[in-house]
């Protein structure tokens, strides 16, 4: 059952969000020692949560579309009554006081939060291989990854031990999750979705979605926590774009859509261009009109990507200082504040964290900074403008989500650069600002592990990805005589 | 660009405030000169004169009224502190005994 059909069927008293929650919480029993997607759960929490939605509908409130339906929250939101990590043993006990804007309009919504799921460490990665507690599993093949940064809440959702979940994406970390593990994935345009009570990685970059099993439940999510938010200054004071209206539409006839020939070529793997080869031939079949479409300054995205991102971070993570929050290591009534915050940021950080830390450190110290952090700002105007100049001739831009599917855990751990190469294709979205989603296109040939299809959108046009999105989920479903994911060995 | 020695390394520890073992500094004085040589990339693309953009939205600075809304109350805001003492934060000594 869809989140669309159990948030219907709560409303219309054929079940209720007890006898949902509960049936969730135990498929989480159930497959949880396998998959590993959880950081935190509190069966009771969620089911008194569930009995006073119940109790709201009952009374003849009508929270919306999604009430009574559980969600998993990605461990970056803050929840104010339930642990909130990043996944990093600096905050391994840390408890907000505060709830994010996403959570808080969730909670009004009427959902109700199983739990908090695993993530890289202040979404720091591609494979949620750089938790500080545990490393998830992507449900189609344990001995691979589930993507990350929010790996956690893509394998939680695979696995239906969630029906939804919230994610962050700062250079794909949705859409490249979403991706390999089969599901539906949405960047929003930066700014449409707040980042407040989001502990913050890159800022100018961070962007709270959803991920989800289908384009319609993915949309009602989307929508159901995006809107402008006062207490996030760089928030968009505009209406949300109509998401769920596109993804019930989902038609593409007469739309004009370009294949990006720079995220397109050498080095991705056979299977995936396979897939999205068909996906462009399926797309014409049912009347759109797909050319082809340079995006030359993509090539660098990458580059200026893995300086920016780390040099935000370097500035960011500043605030885990051991004074007035998280781990504190060393304090023995000798040691200087400086020295106690320097044992504590060695102990509390990960090497990921740590290498980027160093790595921002670096690009922004003097004498580098015009070299490297100048440089990749100017890069980041060439891929505006590169996207700018695209869509004065298109609607919607495709490439494939991710070069490769899920690789086996552990495959690239000791090689930096290999690992930064997964973000490859969903990098160039970031940088720019633009709206973005990625659709399942199939099952490469040579593995039977998921392919995604991304489709970029100009700012604010966040409703063309759902579109299209759902016209191509409704072709494949017809097609596959189902739902992609029905092929999963965790399928219910 | 030059190689990024290990000394550079430890330099940049220091100023980012972490207090890495021998082997690390090692780690990543291999690994940082791996990534810069392959992001110095953008050198070669970010030739003539282009505008720097440092944030995908034009930022425009953001008013409200100046009104007091409640905040956290002060044991909220202690609640995750390390260490507290009569209602504030306890820190480590910020001076050294010769200052």
């Amino acid at each position: 059952m869809s989140a669309a059909e159990l948030g219907a069927a709560i409303h219309a008293k054929d079940t209720t969000s007890v006898e949902a929650t509960g049936a969730y919480l135990d498929r989480i029993a159930e497959v949880e020692g396998d998959v590993h997607a959880y950081l935190h759960t509190d069966r009771e929490a969620a089911l008194g949560q569930a009995r006073a939605v119940d109790e709201r509908i009952a009374a003849g409130e009508d929270p919306g579309p999604l009430a009574g339906v559980p969600v998993a929250h990605k461990d970056v939101f803050t929840t104010v009554d339930m642990p909130t990590t990043a996944a990093s043993k600096i905050l391994a006990d840390w408890r907000p006081p505060y709830d994010a804007t996403v959570t808080a309009r969730l909670r009004q919504a009427g959902m109700v939060i199983l739990g908090k799921t695993n993530m890289d460490e202040f979404a720091m990665g591609s494979s949620t291989e750089n938790s500080a507690f545990q490393t998830t599993r992507n449900p189609w093949d344990l001995s691979r990854i589930p993507g990350g940064s929010s790996g956690g809440s893509s394998a939680a959702v695979a696995a239906f031990e969630a029906p939804l979940a919230t994610g962050t994406d700062t250079g794909g970390s949705i859409r490249q999750p979403a991706a390999v593990c089969g599901l539906v994935g949405a960047k929003p345009t930066y700014g449409g979705s707040s980042r407040y009570g989001l502990i913050a990685f890159a800022s100018s970059l961070d962007t709270p979605g959803p991920i989800a099993r289908s384009v319609q439940d993915a949309a009602l999510l989307h929508e159901a926590f995006s809107g402008h938010d006062p207490r996030d200054s760089t928030s968009v004071d505009a209406p949300v774009p109509p998401v769920v209206e596109a993804a019930r539409r989902g038609d593409v006839a007469g739309l004009r859509i370009g294949v990006v020939r720079e995220l397109d070529g050498e080095g991705y793997q056979a299977g995936v261009r396979q897939r999205f080869q068909e996906t462009v031939e399926l797309l014409e079949s049912l009347g759109a009109k797909v050319v082809e479409v340079s995006c030359p300054s993509f090539d660098a995205a990458l580059s200026a990507y893995y300086l920016i991102a780390p040099s935000e971070c370097s500035s960011n993570l500043a605030r885990f200082d051991a004074m007035r929050y998280g781990l504190r290591v060393g304090d023995d009534g000798t040691r200087s504040a400086e020295e106690v915050m320097s044992l504590t940021r060695a102990e509390g950080f990960g090497p990921e964290v740590k290498r980027r830390i160093i790595l921002g450190t670096y690009a922004l110290s003097s004498g580098y900074y015009d070299a490297y952090y100048g440089s990749a700002q100017q890069v980041r105007t060439l891929i505006k403008r590169d996207f700018d100049a695209a869509f004065e001739n298109v609607d919607v831009l495709i490439s494939p989500t991710t070069p490769t599917t899920a690789f086996p855990v552990g495959e690239r751990t000791g090689d930096p650069m290999a690992m930064y190469l997964a973000d490859l294709c969903t990098i160039p979205t970031n940088l720019a600002g633009n709206a973005a989603l990625s659709v399942p296109c199939g099952l490469a040939p040579e593995d039977g592990l998921p392919v995604g299809l991304q489709i970029m959108a100009p700012v604010m046009a966040d409703d063309r990805t759902y579109r299209v999105g759902a016209a191509v989920e409704a072709a494949l479903n017809e097609r596959n005589g189902g739902p992609l994911l029905a092929k999963s060995a965790f399928a219910v | 660009m030059s190689a990024i020695t290990r000394d550079e390394v430890a330099h940049l520890a220091r100023l980012s405030r972490l207090a890495l073992h021998e082997d690390e500094l090692d780690q990543l004085a291999a690994q940082l000169d791996e990534i810069i040589s392959a992001v110095a990339k953008v050198q070669e693309v970010a030739q003539g004169d282009i505008p720097p953009t440092s944030h995908a939205l034009p930022l425009t600075n953001v008013y409200r009224p100046d009104e007091s809304l409640p905040g956290l109350s002060p044991d909220q805001a202690l609640a995750g502190a390390p260490a507290v003492e009569e209602q504030r934060f306890r820190v480590p000594q910020i001076l050294g005994e010769e200052q």
